[in-house]
């Protein structure tokens, strides 16, 4: 986390393209009349999801649709990390840094994206490109992951080592499909390899290690 | 309706309070002191700084008693009832944890900070931290926020009290303030750094506990305790709001409000707060005469020598006007000299409003301001109460949040930061509202309480007498007035007039008004502090001018007479409601500068008709004696002579103009003399002429 503030370079307007009004017409239709202000997160969303990044022409689109002061709009907008608050490339990649995925290795995604991309929140001299760090997106089974949003939605990209990355990296780049969810053999987060419970190394205790509790020595001997 | 009681502990001490109070009421009215920071007893509760944890019996964990009420408590197992714990070392330790959170990333800046010595921070964390600091890391630094001319900010100081942020949305009406960001980056700013477009908004510089806040024309200028404090009246607005004045030797350095209930609760309005600006700016501290067109300093005999001269000749050709920041002292001894003089032609109406000096409730806020809160439905006539009285706008939108309460507006649509009905723009549609049998006519008649407001600018037309008339036939067809309500209300600008209307500070018979004493040829003008008047109609008439300010009147002037501004002399003021107060000097007069009463009690002397007084206690207790109604200091008398209200003895009958009404003040800050001086408000002016000029376009 640091400081949020809007992108200094902001566009002159901003309109709600026809796909956009008729998701604003789902959420709005959820909310009673007087409460419409409970819309706004949706709506920030949907800015978010057509432009790639929300403005502020778009906050005040969006205050004076739901005819809230723009205040409150620049707060909600700044609270959640969520929202992009500069223009980010074609496609963002959020990396996990949380800690069963940064032991499972996404430092190693994170110098990949350092070297390939930029500095996190940069977009690549491509344009093709975008990374931060984000938290826990709850894939720890299938850690290293990022959750890589473009104009086909949001998917996770799991079971990462650097050279996968770099392929999925390269792929994005030259506009070819990737393989979204693990990127190992396994299906979603089942166990890796054979292991299952069938093995009787599991419970008969064979793959125990002998250990030596600390102290037990000395504080026998003092008494 | 009597509130549920129960019986509570605290400390040990049994306690019987309404099950609607917070825990840190019931601990006040048990006499205990819970320390708090962004709890404010007229702004809605956030618990977001957590220093008024008290320890409830039973309970694993401390409870915020600013969040929590009496009636959520639960008892003992053996129907004991329940207890808190104010003074236990739990508590002590919560608050010790508590305060040493906020001291995390507060600056150790104390001696160069603008709030030190009256700052809740540095009090209570003498009160209730503990010695040192654990923490060695580094401290955050916050970039500071651009809030206007007024609002100065070290926006590293704030600790997320969130006080100015409900201010400004609850109170002032105008949500420009909020918290950005979250967690240790969140941040107190305006959208995107502009000016606070609030007349209010130098009341957040008084709520911030610490010194993130404070007052750009203030800063660096003084110490509270070097402070000799002042506690008298404000006179920018006929709301008469109760004021301190902190000066240090000759100078004024700053107005702060203190709390009256009925009045001004504990706010007021920039204009108020930053007049002490003009004070030190423009002043007359010589007489002078006009000499082939220019001035020339004299001493006070010449200068009364001169002006008796003229005040000696045809005293049907002479003339006065008060201005709106005379007290009732001055317009007195102007009176009874001009009585003794045979001079008819003075008023007291430097607005032009049609009002008469007579029946008291005919022109007088008969609801008083704290009465508006118990209105259902208001109707606004020809006025802009958010420019023209501050205080009162803020009540009513206070009454249209808590009650409900419907508003309706003949006149300018202008934005008073609540929503009402636009009735219409002009008399004719308040004369023809009464006919009319739905929209907001209906709702004023199914009102329990209506109130109807007449502003200074529906007065102030040619039919001002027939709005008069035709705005109390409203009242009484909608049933404003009964014996215990009364809801017939005139709207006054200056501080001067209802004291002036009071004492029948009017042309008598055969005189002129203002509007005539500026279209007859008089020989002979005194300007009492008047100068939002054309000067140029004044023609050939030789002017004397009394006042403090070297603004329009002077410059108009052939004769200046040096006077007191209203901090520099003793001084009794009647509120819109007729609230007679004191002010009180805080300074002397600039100069040679003499009391204004002084000036026309040594004027008499010179024309040979000696004033009956020497001072001002002696014209006070003649002042009492005639009009028995300034003695009732601090004295609203609301619907007293409701009873005796009739629509026949006011205003006068006939039809009214179809034209829309005026505006009474069209700039907020340039109201007066003392204000135009001030460097703050210009640019106040400035930046709330921006953005209009930009919407126009």
């Amino acid at each position: 986390m640091s400081v949020r503030r809007l992108a200094k370079q902001q566009p002159d307007s901003f309109t709600f393209n026809a796909k956009s009004e008729k998701e604003i017409a789902f959420w709005l239709g959820k909310y009673p009349e007087a409460r419409k202000a409970s819309a706004v997160i949706p709506l920030l969303w949907i800015v978010q999801k057509q432009e790639g990044w929300v403005s502020e022409p778009a906050l005040r689109v969006v205050a004076e649709r739901l005819e809230m002061p723009y205040i409150r709009v620049y707060e909600v907008v700044t609270f959640y990390t969520m929202f992009n608050l500069a223009p980010v490339g074609e496609h963002l990649i959020q990396v996990c840094g949380t800690t069963p995925c940064m032991l499972r290795g996404s430092e190693a995604l994170i110098k990949v994206c350092k070297s390939r991309i930029g500095e996190a929140g940069e977009i690549s001299g491509d344009g093709k490109f975008t990374w931060v760090e984000v938290e826990c997106m709850g894939a720890c089974a299938n850690g290293p992951m990022f959750q890589l949003a473009n104009k086909d939605g949001d998917h996770y990209v799991e079971d990462l080592d650097a050279a996968k990355f770099e392929q999925i990296l390269d792929d994005l780049a030259a506009g070819k499909d990737i393989k979204y969810g693990p990127q190992s053999e396994r299906n979603a987060s089942e166990p890796h390899g054979t292991k299952v419970l069938t093995d009787p190394a599991l419970y008969d205790g064979s793959r125990a290690k002998k250990i030596k509790l600390p102290n037990t020595g000395k504080a026998e001997a003092k008494s | 309706m009597s509130e549920d009681l129960r019986k509570i502990i605290i400390d040990g001490q049994e306690i019987e309070v309404p099950t609607s109070y917070t825990l840190l009421q019931a601990a006040e009215t048990a006499g205990r002191e819970i320390p708090r920071f962004c709890y404010h007893e007229r702004l809605s509760v956030a618990g977001n700084c957590r220093m008024c944890l008290v320890e409830l019996v039973g309970a694993p964990k401390p409870a915020a008693s600013c969040a929590m009420q009496v009636k959520d408590m639960r008892g003992g197992p053996n129907g004991e009832p329940p207890a808190m714990n104010t003074l236990s070392p739990m508590v002590k330790k919560a608050r010790e944890g508590v305060m040493e959170f906020l001291l995390i990333n507060h600056p150790l800046d104390c001696p160069i900070c603008d709030q030190g010595g009256e700052c809740d921070l540095q009090d209570q964390s003498i009160a209730y931290g503990r010695t040192g600091s654990r923490f060695p890391e580094n401290k955050r630094a916050v970039e500071d926020k651009y809030m206007g001319p007024i609002v100065a900010t070290e926006m590293t100081r704030c600790i997320q009290c969130t006080r100015c942020v409900r201010f400004v949305t609850e109170i002032a009406g105008v949500p420009e303030i909020g918290m950005i960001g979250r967690g240790e980056d969140a941040e107190i700013t305006t959208y995107l750094e502009k000016s606070i477009t609030s007349e209010l908004s130098g009341n957040v510089i008084d709520l911030c506990p610490v010194g993130a806040l404070t007052s750009k024309p203030y800063a660096f200028n003084a110490r509270p305790w070097e402070l000799e404090k002042t506690e008298t009246i404000d006179v920018m607005d006929a709301v008469g709001s109760n004021i301190r004045v902190d000066a240090r030797g000759p100078a004024v350095l700053r107005i702060l409000p203190r709390v009256h209930e009925g009045v001004n609760e504990e706010w007021i309005s920039d204009k108020t707060r930053y007049a002490w600006e003009g004070l030190g700016r423009q002043r007359l501290d010589k007489p002078y005469v006009r000499e082939a067109g220019k001035l020339r300093a004299i001493a006070w005999p010449e200068a009364l020598k001169i002006a008796a001269g003229k005040l000696s000749g045809d005293a049907s050709k002479i003339g006065a006007i008060a201005g709106d920041l005379c007290s009732v002292e001055e317009m007195k001894a102007a009176k009874d000299l001009f009585d003794a003089l045979g001079v008819v032609s003075y008023d007291c109406r430097q607005d032009g409003s049609k009002l008469n000096s007579g029946n008291r409730q005919d022109y007088l806020f008969n609801t008083t301001i704290a009465g508006i809160e118990e209105a259902d439905a208001i109707l606004i006539i020809g006025a802009n109460p958010r420019t023209e009285a501050t205080m009162i706008n803020a009540r009513i939108r206070k009454t249209w949040l808590n009650n409900d309460t419907q508003v309706g507006l003949i006149g300018a649509p202008v934005d008073l930061t609540y929503p009402y009905e636009h009735v219409g723009t002009s008399a004719a549609d308040l004369a023809g509202l009464k006919k009319k049998r739905s929209g907001f006519i209906k709702t004023l008649k199914d009102a329990k309480r209506p109130m109807i407001i007449l502003g200074s600018a529906a007065l102030a037309g040619a039919d001002g007498e027939q709005v008069l008339r035709a705005a109390g036939e409203l009242a009484a067809a909608v049933g404003a007035v009964s014996a215990d309500w009364n809801g017939f209300n005139v709207l006054h600008t200056a501080a001067s007039r209802v004291g002036g209307l009071d004492l029948g500070f009017v042309p008598g018979t055969g005189g002129h008004d203002v509007a005539g004493l500026q279209s007859a040829s008089m020989d002979t003008i005194v300007l009492m502090g008047a100068d939002e008047l054309d000067m140029a109609s004044f023609g050939k008439a030789f002017v004397i001018y009394i006042g403090s300010h070297g603004d329009a009147g002077a410059h108009r002037a052939d004769l200046i007479l040096p006077g007191a501004a209203w901090t520099e002399q003793d001084g009794i003021f009647v509120n819109t409601e007729g609230r007679v107060q004191l002010a009180s000097r805080a300074v002397f007069p600039k100069g040679d500068a003499k009391e204004n009463w002084a000036i026309f009690r040594a004027l008499s002397e010179h024309l040979g008709k000696t004033l009956p007084y020497d001072n001002l206690a002696q014209l006070r207790r003649q002042l009492f004696a005639s009009h028995a109604v300034f003695a009732g200091i601090d004295y609203a008398p609301g619907s007293d002579d409701a009873a005796e209200f009739d629509v026949a003895k006011i205003g006068a009958a006939g039809d009214v103009a179809d034209s829309d009404f005026g505006v009474a003040v069209t700039n907020f800050y340039f109201t007066n003399p003392i204000v135009r001086a001030s460097k703050t408000l210009a640019e106040c002016s400035a930046i709330a002429a921006g953005p209009a000029q930009a919407a126009a376009e």
